[in-house]
């Protein structure tokens, strides 16, 4: 088998008049976890269905693990976890309950299936709440549980979908440092997000509006190429320098960020600060610096095009 | 290939999850201990005590007689006394009353020319001397109040003059089987556990897999190797059980308390009953693949149940309804069951004596089973 796992070419999903995936490329190699960034509504979810074989394409091909979908979607059921969105294990049942039915479900021989829950108990933290309903448990615990209910028959591709929307910082960390592990251990993955700090950890990322794919590379490799500079002006009446800015020509986006403003100049602009300091002649006291690019300013410069 | 061990996890866990949903499981005793006293008592077929009102415009001892020989039938209970038939019109439109009875100011000139107390021949063609001797007015619109009080119009009147009454000699002689005393109960406790497995039975299971649907449950489901067959055979087995206590429940209860026998043999009752109910989670199932949540899972097993009660011979007669009506009301489990359930507990009858009955209820479950696994699909689209 070769290297790249999942593979797409022109890739479209029509529901009636809406075009929810529109001619996507993509290419995702072993080893690696690939983001989905974009806004609610982008395709993203539409995608993942349509990988996993529960969503027919309108038109285009699909290639998973060397197979074709959604032909090959059943026998490939046992190589391919799929975390869901919103938690879609049994809230009336027991973490060990909920476990036991995902090994006896993936056909996990009965021996092996104590040692593996004992180990996926261990190693998502779940050892002390065994017994508690899945229904009562934090946000964050139930999505441990489904990550270790999802990895159980130890999947060679996993998809998770919106992971750690509904989850506080510290735990996003962990999970992810989880996900490192998995990946350590072999398996790829194909993450949907809407989280720039989430974005950012991935090897690789897609850029998603409106079903259509806006930008394709590392993280780093996204900000190195944004097509703009970043300048931040600090002073007063931020917002009123917001509204002489926004329309104006090369001046791709404005964003207040506490005190300061993020501004995206196009890059064919070869002085910015100067030009934005002639700009803002009526406002004297602010200060005007450059700045790195970070992956919002990627994502904003390349979701702002055409509404389609 | 099928894996019964992911059949047994479905079925684990819908146990599991049935244990905790107490209510559901209150429900599974409540339903058919509560509707078998209700109905039990509450259903009678046989009319009696119907309120009248009496307008006695004779006013004489005979008429006062007459009055109390209606009332000693059971049928009527007099409960109001008025002076003109107008205020017996009124006191039927007001529902006072069902039916009113007027004596003439005349009663005893027409009873001495009434033929039925066999005074002499009457004179066949003197219109003035065969009249009947009062007048009842009746709320005619439900019918079985109404044929009650018509019941009433051959009363024999020969006690009114202490005399003999006549001995008449039937024109036919009637035994009759299984339930002599013609007690309503008899028929309504077997034909009670047909309505009540048909309502527990269809909406357990739809809503139980629609529950799934509702919770995102199914989604997780359709990403694992479970073949939809599993799971609807995994999702069905406890219903089974359920739907035995059920009828347990029924039959014993409707044995004690108002005395159905149970003439049949046991093995028979169980294959009927396990086919009926595994009949009636098919369509269950059928269900909970078309409704897209529980409310609508909800509206379809009543649109089931209406016909289930209406039209299976629970409360009226198959025989009565028209030909056209008798086949739509065959495809419905309910009345191959009312007449087979009556059957084995009532008359004794064997298997093969059900046979076609029998028969058309494996057909009915095994159909409902395909056209389930084959509409559940594990695709969203």
């Amino acid at each position: 088998m070769s290297d790249v796992v999942v593979s797409t070419q022109g890739l479209t999903r029509r529901f009636g008049e809406n075009t929810a995936v529109n001619n996507l490329d993509l290419e995702i190699h072993t080893g690696q976890i690939y983001g989905l960034l974009g806004p609610n509504g982008c395709g993203k979810t539409t995608t993942m269905r349509m990988l996993t074989g529960l969503l027919t394409p309108t038109s285009g091909a699909i290639e998973v693990l060397g197979r074709s979908m959604p032909e090959a979607a059943e026998p490939l059921k046992n190589e391919i976890g799929y975390m869901t969105q919103i938690f879609s294990y049994y809230r009336d049942l027991t973490v060990l309950e909920n476990l036991r039915f995902a090994a006896e479900i993936y056909g996990i021989p009965v021996k092996s299936a104590k040692e593996r829950i004992d180990e996926l108990l261990h190693t998502y933290d779940l050892t002390t709440n065994i017994h508690q309903l899945s229904g009562s448990m934090s946000g964050g615990q139930r999505q441990k549980l489904a990550l270790a209910a999802t990895v159980m028959h130890r999947p060679k591709l996993l998809f998770l979908d919106e992971p750690t929307s509904a989850v506080d910082p510290e735990t996003r960390r962990t999970f992810w440092e989880q996900l490192f592990d998995l990946v350590d251990q072999g398996a790829t993955m194909i993450v949907s997000t809407h989280f720039m700090d989430e974005a950012e950890r991935c090897h690789r990322l897609a850029i998603l509006q409106h079903g259509v794919k806006k930008a394709d590379g590392s993280p780093r490799q996204l900000m190195e190429d944004l097509q703009a500079d970043v300048v931040e002006v600090e002073g007063p009446d931020l917002r009123k320098v917001k509204h002489t800015l926004d329309g104006q020509p090369k001046i791709l986006s404005t964003a207040q960020v506490g005190s300061r403003l993020r501004v995206l100049v196009d890059k064919s602009e070869p002085l910015p600060v100067d030009m934005l300091r002639a700009k803002l002649g009526a406002f004297p006291s602010l200060s005007l610096a450059p700045q790195r690019p970070n992956l919002e300013d990627v994502f904003v410069s390349a979701t702002r095009g055409p509404e389609q | 290939m099928i894996s019964p061990r992911r059949i047994a996890a479905v079925l684990k866990k819908e146990l599991l999850q049935l244990r905790r949903d107490r209510m559901t499981f209150a429900m599974v005793i409540m339903i058919p201990l509560i509707q078998l006293l209700l109905f039990g008592y509450a259903i009678n077929t046989n009319l009696r005590h119907v309120p009248v009102a009496l307008v006695d415009q004779s006013q004489t001892e005979l008429s006062r007689t007459l009055a109390q020989i209606v009332q000693a039938t059971q049928v009527v209970i007099i409960t109001e006394q008025l002076t003109t038939p107008q205020e017996a019109e009124r006191a039927i439109t007001e529902s006072r009353v069902r039916a009113a009875l007027i004596i003439p100011p005349d009663v005893s000139q027409r009873l001495v020319r009434s033929p039925s107390i066999g005074l002499g021949p009457p004179n066949a063609t003197d219109q003035t001397s065969s009249r009947p001797i009062a007048h009842w007015i009746v709320d005619g619109s439900d019918t079985m109040v109404a044929s009650a009080i018509k019941s009433l119009r051959t009363m024999p009147l020969t006690e009114l003059l202490k005399q003999p009454p006549n001995r008449q000699v039937p024109t036919f002689e009637v035994t009759l089987y299984f339930n002599p005393e013609q007690r309503s109960a008899v028929n309504i406790v077997p034909g009670l556990v047909g309505v009540i497995l048909t309502m527990t039975m269809i909406l357990f299971t739809s809503a139980a897999i629609v529950r799934e649907r509702e919770r995102g449950n199914m989604e997780m489901l359709i990403n694992t190797p479970i073949k939809s067959i599993e799971l609807m055979v995994g999702k069905i087995i406890p219903y089974i059980f359920l739907g035995l206590i059920q009828v347990a429940i029924i039959l014993g209860l409707g044995h004690v308390l108002f005395d159905v026998p149970i003439n049949g043999g046991l093995g028979v009752l169980l294959v009927v009953t396990l086919l009926f109910i595994i009949a009636s989670l098919s369509l269950g199932l059928v269900i909970s693949t078309l409704a897209q949540n529980q409310l609508q899972s909800m509206q379809m097993t009543i649109f089931v149940l209406l016909p289930s009660i209406l039209m299976s011979g629970f409360m009226f007669p198959f025989d009565g309804m028209p030909q056209p009506v008798q086949m739509i009301a065959q495809v419905l489990p309910a009345t191959h069951f009312m007449d087979m359930i009556r059957g084995v507990v009532l008359r004794d009858a064997s298997l093969y004596e059900l046979r076609w009955g029998i028969l058309w209820m494996i057909g009915f479950a095994a159909f409902g089973l395909l056209a389930a696994t084959l509409r559940f699909q594990k695709r969203l689209g």
